[in-house]
């Protein structure tokens, strides 16, 4: 599963960033590391771009780079 | 630590040199900072470029008791790896890298008290500079709302700096943050954080080596982003022996992974693991504008709002502000006429009413819109709108090679190019930004409105289609054809010129908040004084410069016979008649007057290359004084059909009807209107937009290629239309 595949008020946790993909190295530096936890808040008129919660922040990916981030459910937000 | 110690004494030593102290505020994007600025310098700030850059250059006075310091305000900056112009600028400032400026005496950096993670991967690197630094936390209201409780204390030892909270919009914590910045030169650097031990440890090895040539924080840089402009600069100039040691250091720490994945793990883990002692959150009990918020931002209500939003923009643009277009329509025109009644007639009092009067006019009658347009787009960026804005347009703008940051400079362009080319500036991929800007002009500004209703009030029959008006489908036609000549233009030239990798698209959107007047106030105000030393100058001197290719050379003989017919018109003819014979003769005098002047010849030598559109002289002269400003064809084609430059739109419209060439045959035939109407559509006829995208490309290739490209369109668009047009009908 990875950030492009959830369902709108997930929260999931990153396990594994593909460092091969130069847009995602990037994103790293902006907190999308592994560990890092996110809820999906949901995605704009046509699916994309996705909008997530990262502590605190609302932040936007597209479909295309959400893609290299492997997460893993982490429970349901209250 | 030698090193560092060394680098605090010569920052000292050029402080000294200067009359004050200058303290950099750093931070995101979007933190607060502008307005935390704007709270502390007032109107006590000048704003400039950085030299070589079109980055803006923010700087102001802080008034202490015992002294004056200087603030800069700079560009917006995740983290030390700068990829966009600004943020480099922002780092070599911080580095004390750019000429004339002195490295900072202390550093305050602003972070955003609802986004503590992001904002302290910034302050983690900044520390290792050691340099005296303090810490601003706003936006903790906005925190509160959102069951987040941030314990300042607990940061302050976390970070080893001191911590002050500050709402930049009310001034809550503004005394306690000004006393703190009174001593900030003075104190300790702050603890250096060890995120990451072995880059550290390497990095001082290698600045040891170099001979401190170089910081430690350098050589992290050097290290980890080996390819970026930033390290390749600082890279450059070290000796073989460092430079060696420094390809050794990179290899032993990318065992464990690519080196900038590396820095972010640990700096962000670090920061993870201290978060829960700063932060409190709790499930949010949300306030009813906060849970409205939320809702609004559902895909389809949001999209909805987002044209909304729009509308009322553009309602305001549009028809806000004609009161006091007309108003100052009327005011322009009646300083004119008095002038010219009071002034006896010559050469000077043209030169006042035709060119001063009127050149000043034509600057000021754009302010009304162009000042709303401002405060608009001030207003929504402020409110952090601009960001949510870009989120919901991104997937439109993708199919013109385009993302979501360029909607609001192009819907901007609606009503001048200019505030829109200007907006750019939220664009951080340059090749973005520059597609942007040569896209901006292609928008149906106010300026081309006259023009357009003039022809299709005169051209367009009444008729309807269906359920529209068939005048009012041309209109939305030529609006249309604004948009798609703009949107192809940025998609043939991404894929050309600007051809490059997609850039990494990450928004962060802030939470709502309310602007605060003080902050929009000082900002429309900069932005108004920004456009009329660009932009008015050289509207102004348009004017000018256009007034006299219409002027010179004078023809004695028609002034002559116009005295002369004017004084047996007033033996012969009293009252009413008297004046409408006089009027008649004076516009037929001026007509004749232009039809010889510099544009006349103009038209009448430019006439071969427009015969394939259709066009005769006079449309050709109109065209050609419409270059530097588009607006001015309308008072051109007055004069030339002898009507007067201030002539009723119906009085025009007819004369343009009755227009012929010599062998009889109208001008302005349905293909020719077509054509002429093209032309208008894509011809950048605008001196001031040119200078704007000179200054915001920082060469002259951009705004010739602009000037060239469009005028190229709308030539070819009219003449397809004229010939085309005349073969079918």
């Amino acid at each position: 599963m990875t950030l492009a595949d959830l369902q709108q008020g997930q929260r999931v946790v990153i396990r594994h960033v593909d460092t091969r993909d130069r847009h995602a190295q990037r994103l790293m530096v902006l907190g999308l590391v592994e560990d890092a936890e996110l809820t999906f808040s949901g995605a704009a008129v046509g699916g994309d771009p996705l909008e997530f919660r990262l502590y605190g922040a609302a932040i936007s990916l597209r479909r295309e780079q959400a893609e290299a981030f492997s997460v893993e459910a982490a429970g349901l937000e209250a | 630590m030698a090193g560092s110690v060394q680098r605090v004494a010569v920052g000292q030593i050029e402080v000294r040199q200067r009359p004050s102290e200058t303290i950099v505020l750093v931070g995101n994007p979007n933190a607060g900072k502008s307005t935390l600025f704007n709270r502390l310098t007032g109107l006590r700030q000048k704003t400039a470029n950085y030299p070589g850059v079109t980055v803006e250059k923010r700087s102001g006075w802080l008034k202490l008791p015992d002294k004056t310091v200087e603030l800069f305000d700079l560009p917006g900056t995740y983290a030390l790896s700068a990829e966009a112009t600004d943020e480099r600028i922002a780092v070599e400032m911080l580095l004390g890298r750019l000429p004339d400026i002195p490295a900072p005496s202390g550093i305050l950096v602003v972070i955003d008290g609802t986004r503590l993670y992001q904002g302290l991967y910034l302050v983690q690197q900044l520390a290792e500079l050691q340099v005296p630094m303090a810490c601003a936390v706003t936006m903790l209201d906005a925190a509160r709302v959102r069951g987040v409780r941030v314990d300042l204390s607990a940061l302050s030892v976390y970070l080893g700096m001191p911590v002050v909270g500050v709402t930049g919009t009310t001034g809550q914590g503004i005394e306690a943050l000004t006393e703190l910045l009174g001593r900030l030169s003075s104190l300790a650097p702050p603890t250096r954080p060890e995120p990451w031990p072995e880059l550290w440890t390497t990095a001082k090895h290698l600045s040891d080596l170099s001979g401190d040539a170089r910081n430690p924080v350098e050589m992290q840089r050097i290290l980890i982003d080996g390819g970026s402009e930033l390290a390749t600069d600082l890279a450059a100039g070290l000796d073989e022996t460092t430079l060696t040691a420094v390809a050794a250091g990179r290899k032993s720490l990318s065992r464990v992974g690519p080196l900038q994945a590396t820095e972010a793990r640990r700096r962000y883990g670090s920061i993870r693991a201290a978060l829960p002692k700063i932060e409190q959150r709790s499930p949010a009990a949300l306030t009813l504008g906060a849970r409205i918020w939320d809702q609004l931002n559902r895909p389809l209500p949001a999209t909805l709002g987002f044209f909304a939003v729009m509308a009322v923009v553009f309602q305001a643009v549009f028809s806000w502000a004609t009161p006091f277009m007309d108003a100052i329509d009327a005011a322009t025109g009646a300083v004119g006429g008095w002038l010219a009644q009071q002034l006896p007639a010559g050469i000077l009092t043209s030169l006042m009413v035709d060119g001063v009067v009127a050149g000043v006019g034509s600057v000021i009658i754009f302010l009304p819109q162009i000042l709303m347009l401002f405060l608009f787009i001030i207003v929504l960026e402020d409110s952090g709108y601009l960001a949510r804005a870009a989120f919901l347009m991104d997937r439109a703008m993708r199919s013109a090679g385009l993302s979501g940051q360029s909607v609001i400079p192009m819907l901007s362009s609606f009503a001048c190019a200019i505030p829109g080319i200007m907006a750019t500036r939220v664009i951080p991929n340059r090749r973005d930004r520059i597609a942007t800007i040569i896209a901006a002009p292609f928008m149906t500004c106010s300026a081309r409105l006259p023009v357009y209703a003039l022809l299709i009030a005169a051209f367009v029959p009444r008729a309807s289609v269906g359920v529209f008006n068939l005048q009012g489908l041309v209109l939305f036609g030529l609006y249309m054809l604004g948009i798609l000549g703009g949107l192809a233009t940025a998609l043939m030239l991404r894929k050309t010129a600007l051809r490059g990798p997609k850039p990494t698209f990450m928004l962060n959107m802030p939470e709502f908040r309310w602007p605060s007047l003080r902050n929009v106030a000082i900002k429309l105000l900069d932005r108004a004084r920004v456009f009329l030393r660009r932009a008015g100058t050289v509207i102004f001197a348009v004017a000018i410069v256009v007034w006299a290719l219409a002027y010179f050379p004078r023809s004695d003989d028609i002034a002559a016979e116009a005295a002369a017919a004017t004084a047996a018109v007033t033996q012969s003819l009293n009252g009413d008649e008297l004046r409408a014979a006089q009027a008649d003769i004076r516009n037929r005098a001026a007509a004749r007057q232009l039809e010889q002047s510099w544009l006349g010849r103009a038209g009448r030598a430019v006439e071969p290359a427009f015969a394939p559109l259709g066009w005769d002289w006079r449309v050709s002269a109109g065209v050609i004084a419409g270059f530097p400003a588009r607006e001015v064809v309308i008072a051109v084609l007055g004069t030339i059909y002898a009507v007067g430059a201030e002539a009723e739109e119906a009085t025009l419209a007819a004369k343009l009807k009755a227009a012929v060439w010599p062998d009889g045959r109208p001008v302005f035939t349905l293909p020719m209107v077509v054509g002429l109407l093209i032309f208008y559509a894509w011809c950048l006829q605008c001196a001031a937009t040119l200078a704007v995208i000179r200054r915001e490309t920082n060469s002259w290739r951009w705004p010739v290629f602009a000037w060239l490209y469009m005028t190229g369109a709308g030539y070819l668009g009219a003449l397809t239309a004229f010939q085309v047009g005349t073969m079918l009908s």
